[in-house]
């Protein structure tokens, strides 16, 4: 329920902010429209918690300050890399087991450490996360990290 | 020029800036995984001081809504895009070029 509803007015905040019209046919429609599309996603058994993690919204408004924050720092880093003419690089891949539990908890983590710049996720199990780091460094960094620790706290974990 | 314009052409600059370094390693990196790296400079600062920039220009209205909404949506698909690439590449044989041993983590 909390999900269905979650998901309604969702939908139907992203149809006025992408409409800009606020004539009552065109409102109504946008609610019909959130209606029918939950409706479908509950008849596609794709309407749940894995799918709308909206019970994470909080801990995700203070996760992703900090993830932003690394990945500029990480951006100039890998440009430093770039410009710099011996071009440093010691690519290495790190295999390392990731503390998050769910499936929500170990996607946001391996997205962050592809979006954070130098580091790659290649390979993302439950047991096993395999990283491609541009440096050495860069490689080490991802294993047993902060990152990880925050993401587990994110999911909810200890 | 007014204030604002100024911040969303400094906005804008640096943008292209990041952009342009993210080509310049591009051609400089010397294999396929390390070359997806540099790419990943041109999606986060390139494109994210863009859209602060056009942001900027657009000021407290619905476009801007619709810039954080196209934010967003790089922020989403950016790296999922970008595992499947370089999962792709390792899972046809493409064998990256390695300056070292595995690194693994000591608690198991």
């Amino acid at each position: 329920m909390f999900v269905s509803v979650g998901l309604v007015c969702a939908l139907f905040v992203f149809w006025i902010l992408m409409s800009g019209y606020f004539t009552p046919f065109l409102l109504a429609a946008g609610l019909g429209s959130a209606i029918a599309i939950t409706w479908f996603a509950h008849r596609m058994e794709v309407a749940d918690r894995e799918g709308q993690p909206l019970h994470l919204t909080p801990q995700a408004m203070s996760y992703t300050p900090w993830l932003l924050k690394e990945i500029v720092k990480a951006a100039l880093g890998v440009s430093r890399i770039i410009l710099d003419p011996r071009l440093p690089v010691s690519p290495t891949l790190a295999r390392f087991r990731p503390s998050q539990q769910s499936t929500v908890g170990l996607v946001t983590h391996a997205n962050s450490i592809t979006l954070t710049p130098g580091t790659i996720t290649v390979e993302a199990q439950h047991d096993e996360f395999l990283v491609h780091g541009l440096t050495r460094e860069g490689a080490l960094g991802t294993v047993d990290s902060e990152m990880d620790a925050r993401v587990h706290r994110f999911e909810g974990g200890a | 020029m007014s204030a604002t314009d100024a911040l969303s052409a400094l906005l804008l600059a640096a943008g292209s800036v990041f952009c342009m370094i993210g080509a310049l390693g591009l051609l400089r990196m010397p294999d396929f995984f390390t070359r997806m790296h540099a790419a990943s400079v041109t999606d986060t600062l390139g494109a994210g001081l863009i859209l602060l920039g056009l942001m900027v220009q657009a000021g407290l209205t619905l476009i801007t809504v619709k810039l954080i909404a196209i934010g967003v949506l790089i922020f989403f698909t950016s790296p999922a895009a970008t595992h499947a690439l370089a999962r792709a590449a390792l899972a046809r044989g493409v064998k990256p070029l390695l300056a070292g041993d595995e690194v693994t983590s000591s608690k198991k």
